[in-house]
């Protein structure tokens, strides 16, 4: 099977402290570091295993520019085979139906049997996987906690509210959008990283891809319809409820609680 | 010289003359050994490089103290001296049992007799009496010679049975030494007298009046029994827990020179070429080293190992004995005596081991300080480690913090220019100047804070306490601030020995910048690392060892407690006492407070019980029934302390924390002993 998975790259959240900067419009980028956005990861992680299984290749594809190489190269260290840089001037600026376009672009110029996405990016909008699969004309199924091959199509389950799972059949081709905790992920340190840092990467550009930009791709800044005007941060809420009374006592509210806002049943 | 009895190699056994029958048996017995030997041998072969032959005098030493001299028996007293006077025994009798031997092939002497017999009739009777308490230990166990069922079947037959066969030994040689006895004594031949209350002279007694035949009969009988019994042994030996019988002299010989260290991945491979080495690590049984095998056959199965293991007594998924008797039955079924090595190359976690049992171990050293054989643990599962990182097999819960280590350098993912920030608190500030030798500064000492003092809002006291130490007592040091990463010390006990060798390349290039003459660090774990795992370092002190320096010189004075009702038990970190030998600076230190009262926990010095492990062990989430610093805390209040005093930042994160879970929290404190001096000081 040949399974392409979208990654991208984003800040780390877990090693980066978040603040606004001084303008007020976006957020501080000096000395930020970045990672793969975690559910890709697990995305990654999951074509891994389905290769292993049922053999086939994994290749990891980004939107981005020449730092974005970076994570690519995490993934295949990780083990996918192949990755490939979709990048070009052009190409700036896209909101999520841009980026879409770009991958169904590069998606159509090859074959694949299965692309997963992650359920979305940590600064993202969970968006592209539905609009790659709608450009492309395949089925799509978002939130998938579990795959398993069946005979040109797959079994899946889907987390939905309360924890429940969703069993569902669906037809290869098709794109899913991956959750996290579907496995768990392998690791990959700097030695893995080094060992696959001469493989190429190719990268393409709009030309290769058959992306003129502008606005009849849908791709760049200027046909961006989604644009991101401000960012702000959200004024501290009333603060945490204390519970008091004896550890019995505080144990019964927290049930309570969580039973009325539905973390148990 | 006139023999008292026909001698075995001039007696006709059944039609064979006994020196043919001798002959054959020797040279078949021998050739067995040497055949089993060989197999066993075979692993080795295709083991992993070790280098272990220098350093050869100092080897020499260690074997005469911990080989010869059963140093570390008496540290389990019962045991311990069975096992002194069986091993005197032992090395008594080989000359005997040579001695024997000669007899049955030739027509040489046929008793020793002098002073040398009259020893030999001694070892005899102990070695036997031994045997017979050892049968009796391993009916009545002691609770440490239990085999929980994860991990096996108990080997309590086959012990048995290989002491009742030594035990057989000895009462043949005793026979065959009281029959000759009696013989020579009712002729009133030389040879008629045996040590007064041995063994063979007490059945001399019983058979003083038994006819000559009967004497002849049992006298060849008991030599023809005491050599098949003897190569039996040889032979059975390196089939079950005995082998160290033979082994031991070869495992404490090549034994690990250095404390504190861990090998390196390859031996004889530069950290350079590294990247050329195909996989990292163990993963199947042939990536252990010659060395490691061996410590899997020496392994006397004795379990005062797993007896002093932390992560054992909590009930996490560890036992370093088992790990060697797992490895030892693996060993023994893939590598057979009989046939061709078979199914080898199996990976070993998923197979003998799992990957929470090699995770769950914290590095303290407790089993490899109790070890009579100075059997290797702690670069066993660091090497297990590295292959299981290589392989990318790191549970969730630490592959954040190494990400983290590896963008960021320090476990927390915190921002590398807030890493000095902990020197800007308020008060502390205006009273006490940290400089930060970025170029601007010199100083001659270097205070090596590391990730968790400088990140953790609890920890960071135990640097200020520090830095106001260093200050008030004269030293002239600086930090080296957002430049200083993470020593990488549990990256690389945690196996991911790319990611600290990347750490200590960038600290040992800021430090040799920095120009210090000096090192000094509040932390235990960095100071292992300094000291051992990097090169070419200036000179390391633990803040302890500085302490004591200055008590003793008058530089530091200090006040009398105010509370002297408080009762202080001293918390020997593993890093700094069992890895490093510092036991008394700390509390040489804390004596010197006037009023100050100190009790030694039961468990203390080199038996000191783990606080749940430092670095990247406060990351992991262990399988256990409780922590060990509950049992810890536990530990101190039984000794009647009520203060627990630490030196290390590992050990005040676990403490406080047990503290908390064992809902000690008003009965105990913890603190560390730089806060503590920094409150006395004068």
């Amino acid at each position: 099977m040949e399974i392409l998975v979208c990654a991208r790259r984003v800040p780390d959240t877990s090693e980066n402290e978040i603040e606004m900067n001084s303008a007020g419009n976006d957020i501080e980028r000096d000395d930020l570091v970045y990672s793969v956005n975690e559910p890709d990861n697990y995305a990654v992680e999951e074509a891994l295993q389905m290769v292993e299984r049922a053999g086939g290749n994994v290749t990891v594809v980004t939107v981005g520019g020449d730092d974005d190489e970076e994570i690519l190269r995490r993934e295949m260290a990780m083990g996918a085979k192949n990755g490939v840089l979709l990048s070009d001037g052009s190409f700036e600026g896209s909101d999520g139906r841009g980026i879409a376009a770009i991958l169904a672009a590069y998606v159509k110029k090859n074959r694949y049997d299965l692309i997963l996405t992650g359920v979305q990016a940590e600064d993202g909008a969970a968006q592209v996987g539905g609009m790659l699969a709608a450009m492309l004309d395949y089925p799509f199924a978002s939130l998938v906690n579990s795959i398993e091959v069946l005979d040109g199509k797959l079994k899946i389950s889907r987390e939905i509210e309360g924890g429940n799972k969703e069993m569902s059949e669906i037809d290869l081709p098709c794109v899913l959008s991956i959750q996290t905790g579907i496995n768990e992920p392998r690791y990959v340190g700097m030695r893995g990283i080094r060992q696959v840092a001469s493989v190429p990467i190719p990268t393409l550009g709009a030309q290769d891809l058959g992306l003129n930009g502008g606005l009849n791709g849908g791709v760049g800044a200027a046909a961006a319809k989604v644009k991101r005007v401000d960012y702000f941060v959200p004024p501290a809420g009333k603060g945490a409820e204390m519970l008091e009374g004896s550890s019995e006592e505080i144990a019964d509210k927290l049930i309570e609680l969580l039973k009325a806002k539905g973390g148990l049943k | 010289m006139v023999d008292a009895i026909q001698s075995p190699a001039q007696a006709a056994f059944w039609f064979i003359q006994g020196r043919v029958l001798f002959w054959i048996i020797d040279i078949l017995g021998t050739a067995c050994f040497a055949y089993i030997v060989a197999k066993r041998m075979a692993p080795l072969m295709r083991a992993q490089r070790d280098i272990r032959f220098d350093r050869i005098w100092l080897r020499v030493g260690r074997l005469l103290q911990f080989w010869f001299g059963q140093w570390r028996h008496p540290r389990y007293l019962a045991a311990g001296i069975i096992h002194i006077f069986l091993f005197a025994g032992f090395i008594i009798l080989v000359i005997h049992t040579v001695g024997l031997m000669a007899m049955g092939t030739s027509d040489g002497p046929v008793a020793e007799g002098g002073v040398y017999g009259a020893i030999s009739d001694y070892a005899a009777t102990v070695v036997f009496l031994c045997m017979m308490v050892a049968i009796m230990r391993r009916l009545l166990k002691p609770a440490r010679y239990a085999v929980p069922e994860r991990y096996g079947k108990a080997h309590t037959a086959d012990a048995i049975f290989l002491l009742a066969l030594i035990a057989a030994l000895m009462a043949a040689d005793s026979v065959f030494e009281a029959s000759y006895a009696a013989s020579a004594w009712q002729q009133h031949l030389h040879g008629g007298s045996l040590a007064f209350l041995s063994l063979p002279w007490m059945l001399q007694g019983a058979l003083a009046a038994a006819p000559l035949a009967v004497l002849t009969n049992l006298y060849l009988g008991a030599y023809l029994v005491h050599e098949l019994t003897f190569f039996f042994l040889l032979c059975y030996r390196p089939f079950g827990i005995q082998f160290h019988v033979e082994t031991s002299l070869f495992t404490v010989f090549f034994a690990k020179l250095d404390r504190g260290t861990v090998k390196p991945v390859r031996w004889g491979v530069a950290d350079d070429q590294l990247d050329q080495v195909k996989s990292f690590g163990v993963k199947t049984f042939e990536d252990f080293t010659w060395k490691h095998m061996l410590d899997f056959y020496s392994c006397a199965d004795c379990g005062r190992c797993s007896d002093q293991c932390p992560a054992n007594a909590v009930g996490r998924p560890l036992s370093p004995r088992f790990l060697s008797i797992k490895a030892r039955d693996y060993v023994y079924q893939h590598y057979p005596v009989w046939g061709g090595a078979a199914g080898n190359g199996q990976p070993l976690i998923g197979g003998i081991y799992s990957e929470d049992e090699i995770w769950s171990c914290t590095t303290c050293g407790a089993c490899e300080a109790e070890c009579p054989l100075l059997i290797e643990y702690i670069d066993k599962i660091v090497d297990m480690r590295r292959g299981m990182v290589d392989d990318g097999k790191v549970p969730q819960s630490l592959q954040k913090p190494l990400k983290a280590l590896e963008s960021r350098g320090n476990p927390f993912g915190k921002m590398e220019k807030k890493k000095a920030d902990w020197v800007k608190a308020k008060d502390f500030q205006a009273t006490c100047n940290v400089q930060i030798l970025n170029g601007e500064h010199d100083a001659s000492t270097l205070y090596f804070v590391d990730s968790i003092t400088s990140y953790d809002d609890r920890i960071q006291a135990i640097g200020r306490a520090t830095a106001r130490i260093l200050d008030r007592s004269g030293e002239n040091f600086g930090i080296l601030g957002a430049v200083e990463k993470d020593s990488g010390h549990d990256v690389r006990r945690f196996g991911e020995e790319t990611l600290f060798m990347a750490l200590r390349d960038h600290n040992t290039e800021a430090i040799k910048a920095s120009g210090v003459q000096r090192i000094v660090t509040s932390d235990p774990h960095a100071y292992n690392a300094l000291k051992h795992d990097y090169k070419d370092m200036p000179p390391v002190e633990h803040i302890s060892e500085l302490m004591a320096r200055k008590v003793q010189a008058g530089d530091i004075k200090l006040n009398a407690l105010e509370n002297t009702n408080d009762v202080y038990a001293y918390h020997d970190p593993c890093y700094l006492g069992r890895h490093n030998g510092v036991y008394d600076a700390p509390r040489d230190v804390l004596d010197a407070i006037p009023g100050l009262k100190r009790v030694e926990m039961q468990r203390s010095r080199d038996r000191s019980f783990c606080c749940g492990g430092g670095g990247l062990a406060l990351f992991y989430e262990p399988k256990e029934d409780q922590r060990m610093g509950v049992k810890r805390v536990q530990m101190a209040a039984e000794a009647g302390a009520n203060v627990i005093v630490t030196a290390c930042p590992f050990c005040m994160v676990n403490m406080e924390d047990a503290i908390k879970v064992a809902g000690m929290e008003g009965k105990m404190t913890a603190i560390d002993l730089t806060e503590l001096v920094e409150k006395q000081m004068r």
